[in-house]
Order: C-alpha cells, then sequence, then structure tokens
C-alpha cells in the first residue's frame, strides 16, 4: 500500500515537473512574440500623431529656393520634426552589402580551405581561433575601427569623411566573417564523400571537384550563410554606432558617412521623452529592422531545414 | 575505354590548368590566414597600447577628475554584477527548455516551430533587445508591478534588474543550442538501462543524462557570460550609467552586503563607447580607453578559451573528438 502511495505522489511530481519543463520549453516562442508585441505596440502609435507619407518625406518650406521642397530627411529635433525612413534604410543597406559581400567572398573561400583542403591539425587550430574572434564584442571591433582603422583607410582612399560606410562595413564583415564560415563549412562537409570519391574517380582534380561536385551540392547551405550573414550585418549596431560617422544622408557613396537603423536607435533612445512622436518613431524603426532581420533569418531557416531534410534521405 | 569518361566529364566541368589550380590553392590559404590576421592584428594592437595603462591602480580605483584619471573598478564590478544576475536567470531557463526539447518533445511540429524560434532569436539585432528591454521590462512589467505593490518608481526605470533580464533573453539561445548538444550527447543506451531498472523519467534525467551532460552545459554557462559581458546594445537604456559615485550595493537587512539590481551600474563595454565617442575630450582619455578595451577582451578571451578546451575534454571523454 505505501508502494502505492509513493508511486502516486511521484507520478504527481513527474506531471508539474514536465508541465514547468514545458513552459521553459515555448519560453523561446513566446519571447519572439512579446519582442513582436511589445515593438509594433509602440511602433503603431506613431501613426497618431504621424502618418506613413511622414516615414518617406515632408513638404517642407525652403529658405534658400524660397518654395516647399520635398526632403527625404531624419531631423527628430527641428522645427519640423522629419522622420523619414529613407535616409536610415539607405544607410543600413550602404554597410550591410559591402559587409556580406566582403565577408562572403571570404567566408565561402575560408570554408573551402577548411573543409576541402586543411589537414586535420590545421582545421582543429582554425576552428578555435574562429570561435575566437566571434567571441571578440562588437563594442571592441568598433573602437579599434575607430581608433586604427579609420584613419588607415582615410590616407589610403583620401576620402573626405574619416568615418564612413567602408570603414563600418569593414569592422561589420569582421562580426560576420565566423558564423558565415562556420555555416557553409558545416554545409560542404555535410556533401557525402561518396560524391567526391565519385569525382574524383572520373578522373576530376582537386578543384574541378570543388567546382563541379561539393559546391553546388552545399549551394542552400552556402545560400543561407550569406542570408544569415546579411540579416545580422543589418542588425550589427556597436560597430556601425562607433564608426559610420552617423550622418543620416540619403546616398549611395561609400565613402560618405551614414546613418543605419541600428545606430539611429542606439544614438536618440537614451534622449528622448517617453510618449513623444519621437520615441515612437524611434520603436517604428526597430519594428522595420526587426521585420528585415525575422524575414532573413526564417527565410535561411528554411533553407537550412530543407537541406538537412534532403541530406538525411 | 578507360580515359573516355573522364574526357567526357573534365569537358563538361570547365578544365582548369594545373596554373590555376595552385593559384586557388594560394588563394584560399589566404583567405584563411584573414581572419587569424584580423584576430591577431586586435589583440596586438589592444595590448600594445593599453598594458602599459594597466596598473593596480587602474583595476582598484574608480574614475577620477571628470573621467580622465583613475581607474575603472566600478566597471568591472558592474560587469560581473550584470553577467552574474543575469546567468542566474538564463541558466535555469534554458537548461530546462532544452531538457523539454530533447528528452519530452517529439520530431514533431512543436520541436520545429521551438527550433526556428531558437534559431531566430540569436538573430534578432542587439538594439532590438534594448528597445524590447525598455518597451517590456520597464514600461510593461515594471510600472504594472510598482502599480500593483505599490511601490512608487522602483520596478518602472532602468536599474541593473532589466538590463540582466534583457541580456538573459539575449544569451537564452546560446545556453538552449548548447545544453541541447550536450544532452544529445548522452547514449540512448544510459536512459534505456536506467528507465528499465524502475526510474521514472525524471529520476533518469537528473540522475543520469544531467550529470553526464554538465560539461556542455558549463561550456554554454561561459560562452554566455562572455558574450553577455561583451554586448553593449541591450544595456544602452536599461540600466547603463556614464558615471556613478557608488557602487551599486546595498545591504540586506541593514548587515549582509549585496548587489543592489534596483541600482544603475557602471560597465565596462559601456564605458569604451562611451570614452571613445562621448567624452569631452576624447584624446585625453586615450590611454583609459585603451586599457578598459584590453581589461575586456582579456576577460572575453579568456572566458571563451576556457569555454573551448572545456568542451574539447569533455567531448574527447563522451568519445567525439572533432572540435
Amino acid at each position: 500500500m505505501d508502494h502505492k502511495l509513493f508511486k502516486k505522489d511521484v507520478h504527481w511530481g513527474e506531471w508539474l515537473i514536465q508541465k514547468a519543463l514545458l513552459l521553459a520549453g515555448i519560453s523561446s516562442i513566446l519571447i519572439i512574440a512579446l519582442i513582436f508585441i511589445f515593438l509594433f505596440r509602440e511602433a503603431v502609435r506613431f501613426f497618431h500623431t504621424g502618418t506613413p507619407m511622414d516615414l518617406i518625406g515632408k513638404w517642407v518650406y525652403d529658405d534658400w529656393e524660397e518654395r516647399n521642397v520635398f526632403t527625404m530627411m531624419w531631423q527628430s529635433i527641428s522645427e519640423v520634426p522629419k522622420y523619414s525612413l529613407i535616409p536610415l534604410i539607405c544607410g543600413s543597406f550602404l554597410v550591410a552589402f559591402p559587409a556580406t559581400l566582403i565577408s562572403a567572398v571570404l567566408g565561402i573561400g575560408c570554408a573551402v580551405y577548411l573543409s576541402e583542403i586543411a589537414p586535420y591539425k590545421v582545421r582543429e587550430t582554425l576552428k578555435p581561433a574562429l570561435e575566437l574572434l566571434a567571441g571578440i564584442p562588437s563594442v571592441v571591433i568598433g573602437f579599434v575601427m575607430l581608433a586604427f582603422i579609420a584613419t588607415f583607410v582615410q590616407d589610403l582612399f583620401h576620402t573626405k569623411f574619416r568615418l564612413n560606410a567602408f570603414v563600418g562595413s569593414l569592422g561589420v564583415s569582421l562580426a560576420v566573417l565566423p558564423i558565415m564560415i562556420t555555416i557553409s563549412e558545416d554545409a560542404m562537409r555535410a556533401v557525402p564523400k561518396e560524391l567526391r570519391d565519385a569525382s574524383y574517380a572520373l578522373g576530376a582534380s582537386k578543384w574541378q571537384t570543388i567546382f563541379g561536385t561539393v559546391l553546388p551540392a552545399a549551394v542552400s547551405g552556402i545560400s543561407a550563410a550569406v542570408i544569415l550573414g546579411f540579416g545580422r550585418a543589418l542588425g550589427e549596431t556597436m560597430i556601425v554606432l562607433m564608426a559610420t560617422g552617423n550622418a543620416a544622408l540619403v546616398t549611395g557613396n561609400i565613402f560618405s558617412s551614414v546613418r543605419t537603423m541600428t545606430a539611429n536607435i542606439a544614438a536618440e533612445l537614451g534622449s528622448v521623452a517617453q510618449g513623444s512622436e519621437h520615441y515612437y518613431a524611434l520603436f517604428l524603426v526597430g519594428a522595420v529592422l526587426f521585420t528585415f532581420t525575422f524575414v532573413l533569418n526564417l527565410f535561411s531557416e528554411i533553407v537550412l531545414s530543407k537541406m538537412r531534410q534532403k541530406l538525411r534521405m | 575505354m578507360s580515359h573516355a569518361i573522364p574526357l567526357r566529364i573534365s569537358q563538361l566541368i570547365k578544365p582548369r590548368t594545373r596554373l590555376e589550380e595552385i593559384f586557388l590553392d594560394i588563394l584560399v590559404r589566404i583567405f584563411a590566414l584573414i581572419p587569424i590576421g584580423a584576430l591577431s592584428f586586435i589583440m596586438f594592437k589592444i595590448i600594445q597600447k593599453g598594458a602599459g595603462v594597466i596598473t593596480w591602480e587602474f583595476l582598484t580605483q574608480p574614475p577620477l577628475d571628470g573621467m580622465t584619471h583613475g581607474g575603472i573598478f566600478p566597471c568591472i564590478f558592474g560587469t560581473f554584477a550584470i553577467t552574474l544576475l543575469m546567468i542566474l536567470m538564463a541558466l535555469p531557463l534554458g537548461v530546462a527548455a532544452a531538457i523539454y526539447l530533447v528528452e519530452f518533445a517529439g520530431p514533431g511540429l512543436f520541436f520545429r516551430i521551438t527550433r526556428a524560434a531558437v534559431n531566430n532569436l540569436a538573430g534578432v539585432p542587439s538594439i532590438v533587445f534594448g528597445l524590447f528591454g525598455v518597451g517590456f521590462f520597464i514600461l510593461f512589467v515594471g510600472r504594472n508591478l510598482d502599480k500593483v505593490l505599490q511601490t512608487g518608481l522602483l520596478f518602472g526605470q532602468p536599474c541593473m534588474l532589466w538590463a540582466a533580464a534583457t541580456l538573459a533573453v539575449l544569451v537564452l539561445p546560446v545556453i538552449i543550442v548548447s545544453t541541447e548538444e550536450a544532452l544529445n550527447a548522452v547514449p540512448q543506451s544510459q536512459r534505456a538501462a536506467s528507465l528499465a531498472l524502475g526510474a521514472t523519467k525524471w529520476q533518469t534525467i537528473w540522475r543520469v543524462v544531467l550529470p553526464q551532460a554538465r560539461g556542455g552545459i558549463l561550456t554554454g554557462a561561459i560562452l554566455s557570460i562572455s558574450r553577455g559581458a561583451g554586448e553593449t546594445a541591450p544595456i544602452l537604456f536599461t540600466g547603463c550609467a556614464y558615471f556613478l559615485p557608488r557602487l551599486p550595493v546595498t545591504k540586506l537587512f541593514g548587515v549582509i552586503p549585496m548587489i543592489n539590481p534596483f541600482d544603475q551600474f557602471m560597465e565596462l563595454s559601456y564605458h569604451i563607447f562611451i570614452m571613445a565617442t562621448q567624452s569631452l575630450d576624447a584624446v585625453k582619455t586615450l590611454p583609459i580607453q585603451y586599457g578598459t578595451t584590453l581589461v575586456l577582451i582579456a576577460m572575453t578571451f579568456l572566458l571563451n578559451l576556457a569555454a573551448i578546451s572545456f568542451r574539447v575534454h569533455f567531448r574527447k571523454k563522451m568519445g567525439t573528438v572533432s572540435v
């Protein structure tokens, strides 16, 4: 009888533990949902005072030209506050595109070396070194860019601004590189050895095998890595805040000073009155940024899981 | 006959000369050297410029003379305090989540959605976590707690508690993923043996699985401490201070000294950012910037190194040798 009682107690306890664990298990889903809700809750309040058109530009009277001019500016502290997202999105992409390009070229090359060429010993040394690089805080990379690289780049290219989108994207590419290498290397190593052997057996050389067999087979994983890297580059905050100069300009010049969405939030949220139009505008920028990265992350997640399924077959 | 097939294949794939192969070989080797070079450059420059600044006074004194002299002790203390609070919140939650995912959830839809959520959470920009900390923790949870508990403005303001909570959310994926990996490494046969001996599922997890997964969980914890110590954007608005004349400590019941989670705090990474970009005389404070960066990078570097060597050690023990 005692035994039965004991067993029942255990079952009750087990049930409770399992439910508690379930709660923890859904925590990440819950947090993603909460981020969605609380970003957009504040963001939509911008439209109590502003219009969707404000996010593109505003007709503002220009004293010089003595007529109304359509301006696309982010100018939160002025007589007529302007909250155009165009310069910020432009800035974000002007940093993230080159950064992704640089880290994709370097990263895929690196991954090819690690997966196809490097001897075991070299691989086992390089991988931890990559992790150490990934572990460097972004504020440190930003500081190094600001203190050492910016002047070097300016002397090299004779740019007008010491801090510009190019310096920022160099820093960001360094931050994105480790994840880019890791994921594309995983994708290449997941390519079955039989495929390589078949290629070699047909007389293909090492590089013919890499270009003709390994890279095509791993293409979905590599593209997932690039998409993910692009998402990370868009979301990088401290490096761009410290190294891009933070002037909100609509420009296509990579050597111009730019202000990204992330840097804009980081620079202004500290000094804004809670509940003001400016405050909601910053949350709106955050919501737009989050939407961008969420879609990119989801997309690469789908590509990766498709690849895993295919390889399991 | 035996030559026919190779010829046809090499006609399909663009034939490359031996020279091109050598060129590509060298090119990827150079590519592989770039991350190492960058890592070495950063470490070398920071050590070169910062080593002279590190003195006993620098590590134990608060900033003096309008932050142009003195040390960074409050920042070191703040970094320790906030990462401690963070790991206290994130570790139980993350480990519990991973246990559920590995031991209870089958490979169904729930598992896939959670998997996607964890991966997505890892890719949320750090500044968005900062906004989330302000919008959710401070303004929603904090303000409402104040209303319910009648505590005035205790919870509803930026403080270490909410900064740590924001960081905890940020490092949660790191802990979940590494714990999952550690749990998966425990052989299924051991679970079966334990269950066959009459142990319940939870007894099996608690007595058989978790002890063996300890190493992997520890690795994840160290990695997330290092990550949390280096993050700046999430704490910009959730509790970090430019300068505080006091340490964020209080006395529990008037006697036992403890970290005050309701106070603001100074922090190493924020200190670097603010000194490098917003101090009144950025040139004059350069030595402090180098010194602070050296302390932070030494800390994260050692933590990461510890995590990596732990993992190598435990994986060897579990029988999988690859890094």
